[in-house]
Order: structure tokens, then C-alpha cells, then sequence
């Protein structure tokens, strides 16, 4: 089940908690503790807006075990306003086409399910960026 | 050439004999069985050398077969308990990675007879099972908890790449149209025949815009080599000996996302560089380059960069035909992973006994016409692990 793997995370699958490097400045997203800009410790707790645009995307037709219900499924790669990119699926997508550099914001959504006795794994998503 | 590679030519360290089976469906083969049909025939090939240690490329078998612990699995299945073994699991680099241990510890001076297999056992289980252990090489935690899949990683590059390069959907087409082409004569490979433009455009989509035709089929399969030092080689007929001229491994991160450039796979850069340094070589070297096509868009990837084609321009040159077994560089020369077959973790072995028999002179009709100095490259994920080496045939 792999309870506390997932628990561990609770921070970024739910918030998008990455570090900030105190050294360069540089945001990091996931979190790793060694700047991988300069190398430096960044151990600085940095929330990201959870806004973003669509660098890549594609639909996944053969889903792996875990994620049969909901295929088939966009999943993403999102560079977040703040600069890294981020892997996500993208959600409530309605009619609406995909397309490179269409504005995205984060939502929180059921990733997985391990059958009806296993454990639920929720995290982020992304979908479009609703109007003001 | 470095500090390490050793200038006097009878300690080079060379493939003394090579092996492989049929990449494909081998329902009646276990994963030991199937090991030990390569390395039986690479051991005959190199007039019975012993080795004295085996090293193990498979990325597969703990997912898949539920068995770890083949490097004393496999010592002892082919009759030679009691040798150093171990196993080295590098994703898609596997055999790449695998060889070139056999390769340091030859230099080391540590052992004389080294024996490297590539091997994969897929066919055992099926569907979401084998997508899963699939997966298991793209990031647990940030990758695959979104569903993402190797071959959605290669979709996100593909879409990037066609965007940025301004090509056209179908522009990754030569790469696997010319590696079915090559795969025809090749008596190992899955699919022995030659593909269309139409078939390519009307593929199914695996994951948009990734169609069916720019995936390779996994399927099971081994390939083997052994090595050692020039002055050891037993002489079998007029064989030129080929030495391992140039070897590196180079990593990159995992998750695609955390790669600043993602199209610039900057593994294959360093790895190819440092190969073709240490063997003192440039790229106009090269007579042919065995690299991996697990997506088509690797290919291309792959091609730039090493600095074989301008960023964005791989395609334009595979529709020229400068990749093509008569062109100005060969790549895939016996089918690649599209129509070979990708064995997992072999694929490396498989690529460096395809280029040893071209060097050789041994391929048959897939033969590049005087093949003197070769690269061969595997690929971990997406561009995590790059392993590259460089042959070179000897004077005989």
C-alpha cells in the first residue's frame, strides 16, 4: 500500500511545496535539498502559485495498473510561472482542446486507486486557468 | 586517448566471441535458458575462452519474473559456479552498462576473460502488469503517480520537437521505415519486413503523437559477448580482432521534468564525446552508428546530440537517406529496437554484437561495406543513462 511513501508527500502532492535556493534564488519544484543550479543546500520552503502553462502534452491510451479507470488520461508537462516544470495530468478539460502555452492552474484530484480495499492516492492536477 | 586505455595493442581489451538469440516470443524459454543460449554461443565463437567473471544486463527480471540474483543464477545455470557475477540495471542502458564493467575490469588487470549478457524475459506477464514494470524507470514519486509512461514520456518529447523544429507529423517516419528496411535480411529480428509512408501515417495512436510505428515491441530475448585482452585472443581463421576502443556511461536526471532542456539530451552528448575521445576519434570516423530507437524520437534526439545533425534537423537528414545502409552514416543497421526487437536491458548487448559482426565483416547482408570503426549507444529512460562505446577493427 504504501502508506507512509505517499504520506511523505502529502506537502507537494496537495500544496505544490517546493524549496527555494537560498544561495541563487533559483525555485525548485520537486523539493531535493541540493540546489541543482549551484549545488548549494536549499532546504528553504517555498509554496508555488500552482499557475502555469502547457509545455508538452499527450494522452495516455495503455495505462499502467493503478490507473485503468481513468484512461484514457492527459498528462502534461506544465512550466509552472515560477520557472521549473512539473509532470501532471491535466483535469476538466470538458470540450476544450489541448494546446502548447494554454494557461493552467492546479486543482487537487484523485491520481490512483489500488482496487476497492486498496488506498486512494490524491495530488495535483492541472486544468484551464478559469477566467477572473 | 586517456590515461587509461592501454597503448600497447596486445593488452587491448577485445570481443573475442559473440552470440545472440532471435528477439521475439519465446514461450517455451525461461529467462536462465534464454541467457544461456547467447552466452553458449558467443563461448563457441570464442574458441572456448573460460571467463572469469560474468556481468548481467537486465532491467526486467525483479518486475517481471520476480527474480533478482542473476548474476549467480545465470553463473551457475551455464555451468560455471564459482566465478565473480553480478547483475547492473541501468533502465534501457542496462547492457550497455553491464559491458563496460567487463570492459574496466579487464584494464584493471583483475581478470582476463570477461563474459557480458544482455537478457529479458517480457512475454511472462501481460498488460497493465508490463506497462506498469515499464514505468517503473520514470520517477515514482513526481512521474509515474501521474500515469505518465515511457512511451508518454517520448510523446511529450515528440510534440516538443515537432513544435520547435517546425517539422511535419510525419516527419520521424525514415527512422523506423529504414529500420524495418534493414530488418528484412536480419534472421534475429521480430519483424522481417519493410513498412510504408501509408502504413506509418495510418499507425494507431500508443500515445499522440506517438503512433504504433515509432514504438519498438518489447519482446523477450539475449545477446552475449565475451571479452578479453588482445594477447589472450585464441587465432580462429583470418577473424580481425576488434578492440574496445572507447567506452563511457554518462547520466542525466530521471524525471524529464527536471531536465532544463529536455530535447538537448545532454547524457548522449557527454557519453558520445567522451567515447569518441578516448578512442581519438571524430564523428567522420565513424563508418556506422548502432543507436537506440526505443521511440523514434530518440533517434533523432540521439543523432543531434552527438553532434551528428544540427538541433532540430535529424529528421530532414533521415529523409535524405544520410542514415541509410548505403548513405553517409548507417545507423540501425540490422532493424534497431523498432524492428529487431527491444529486449529491455540487452539492447546494448545486442547493439555491440551487431557491431562487432560488422566490423568483422560477418553481417551478412545487412554488411555496411568495409565497417572499420563503429559506435554503439543505449539509452536509460529518457536520456538518463547514456552508455556509449566505440569498436575499432585491428590489423589481423
Amino acid at each position: 500500500m504504501e502508506v507512509s511513501r505517499h504520506w511523505r508527500l502529502r506537502q507537494q502532492r496537495y500544496s505544490l511545496v517546493g524549496e527555494v535556493c537560498p544561495h541563487c534564488q533559483v525555485k525548485i519544484f520537486p523539493p531535493r535539498d541540493v540546489c541543482p543550479d549551484c549545488g548549494q543546500e536549499a532546504r528553504t520552503a517555498y509554496a508555488f502559485s500552482g499557475r502555469g502553462e502547457v509545455y508538452s502534452f499527450t494522452t495516455v491510451y495503455t495505462p499502467p495498473a493503478g490507473y485503468e479507470e481513468t484512461a484514457p488520461y492527459t498528462v502534461a508537462l506544465v512550466r509552472l510561472a515560477e520557472g521549473p516544470l512539473v509532470t501532471a495530468q491535466l483535469t476538466d478539460l470538458g470540450d476544450q482542446a489541448v494546446e502548447i502555452g494554454m494557461p493552467v492552474e492546479m486543482v487537487t484530484r484523485r491520481l490512483r486507486s489500488d482496487g476497492e480495499r486498496g488506498m486512494l492516492v490524491y495530488g495535483y492536477k492541472f486544468r484551464p486557468l478559469l477566467a477572473a | 586517448m586517456t590515461a587509461n586505455a592501454p597503448s600497447d595493442p596486445d593488452q587491448a581489451v577485445v570481443v573475442a566471441g559473440v552470440g545472440m538469440t532471435p528477439v521475439g516470443e519465446h514461450w517455451d524459454v525461461s529467462l536462465r535458458q534464454l541467457a544461456l543460449r547467447a552466452i553458449e554461443r558467443a563461448q563457441q565463437d570464442a574458441g572456448g575462452l573460460q571467463p572469469q567473471a560474468l556481468y548481467v544486463g537486465n532491467m526486467f527480471a525483479p518486475a517481471l519474473s520476480s527474480q533478482t540474483h542473476l548474476g549467480a543464477l545465470i553463473a551457475d545455470y551455464i555451468g560455471q559456479r564459482g566465478i565473480e557475477a553480478a547483475s547492473f540495471e541501468a533502465a534501457g542502458a542496462s547492457g550497455g552498462v553491464a559491458f563496460r564493467q567487463g570492459y574496466l575490469a579487464l584494464l584493471s588487470g583483475e581478470v582476463d576473460c570477461v563474459l557480458v549478457v544482455g537478457v529479458e524475459k517480457v512475454t511472462d506477464r501481460t498488460g497493465p502488469l508490463v506497462d506498469a514494470a515499464i514505468a517503473m524507470s520514470v520517477d515514482a514519486d513526481f512521474e509515474a503517480v501521474q500515469g505518465l509512461t515511457p512511451a508518454a514520456q517520448a510523446a511529450l518529447l515528440m510534440r516538443r520537437y515537432l513544435l520547435e523544429s517546425g517539422a511535419p507529423a510525419d516527419a520521424l517516419a525514415p527512422f523506423p521505415l529504414q529500420a524495418h528496411q534493414h530488418a528484412v535480411t536480419n534472421p534475429y529480428a521480430i519483424y522481417r519486413r519493410a513498412i510504408s509512408w501509408t502504413d506509418y501515417r495510418q499507425a494507431a495512436p500508443v500515445s499522440p503523437p506517438v503512433g504504433q510505428l515509432d514504438a519498438a515491441p518489447m519482446a523477450d530475448g539475449a545477446a552475449a559477448l565475451v571479452l578479453t585482452r588482445r594477447a589472450l585472443l585464441p587465432r580462429i581463421d583470418a577473424r580481425p580482432p576488434v578492440a574496445v576502443t572507447g567506452s563511457a556511461v554518462a547520466t542525466a536526471p530521471v524525471a524529464l521534468h527536471d531536465q532544463p532542456d529536455p530535447l538537448a539530451m545532454p547524457a548522449g552528448s557527454l557519453s558520445f564525446q567522451r567515447a569518441l575521445a578516448q578512442a581519438g576519434a571524430t564523428p567522420d570516423d565513424l563508418d556506422l552508428f548502432e543507436l537506440h530507437d526505443l521511440f523514434s524520437i530518440q533517434a533523432a534526439l540521439s543523432l543531434e546530440a552527438a553532434g551528428l545533425s544540427p538541433r532540430g534537423q535529424a529528421w530532414k537528414l533521415a529523409g535524405e537517406g544520410v542514415f541509410g545502409r548505403e548513405g553517409r552514416l548507417p545507423i540501425l543497421t540490422f532493424g534497431g529496437s523498432k524492428a529487431r526487437g527491444d529486449a529491455g536491458g540487452a539492447t546494448g548487448a545486442y547493439q555491440l554484437v551487431e557491431l562487432t559482426l560488422q566490423l568483422q565483416g560477418r553481417a551478412g547482408e545487412n554488411q555496411v561495406p568495409g565497417a572499420r570503426v563503429g559506435a554503439a549507444q543505449c539509452i536509460g529512460g529518457a536520456g538518463a543513462t547514456v552508455a556509449t562505446h566505440v569498436l575499432s577493427r585491428m590489423e589481423a
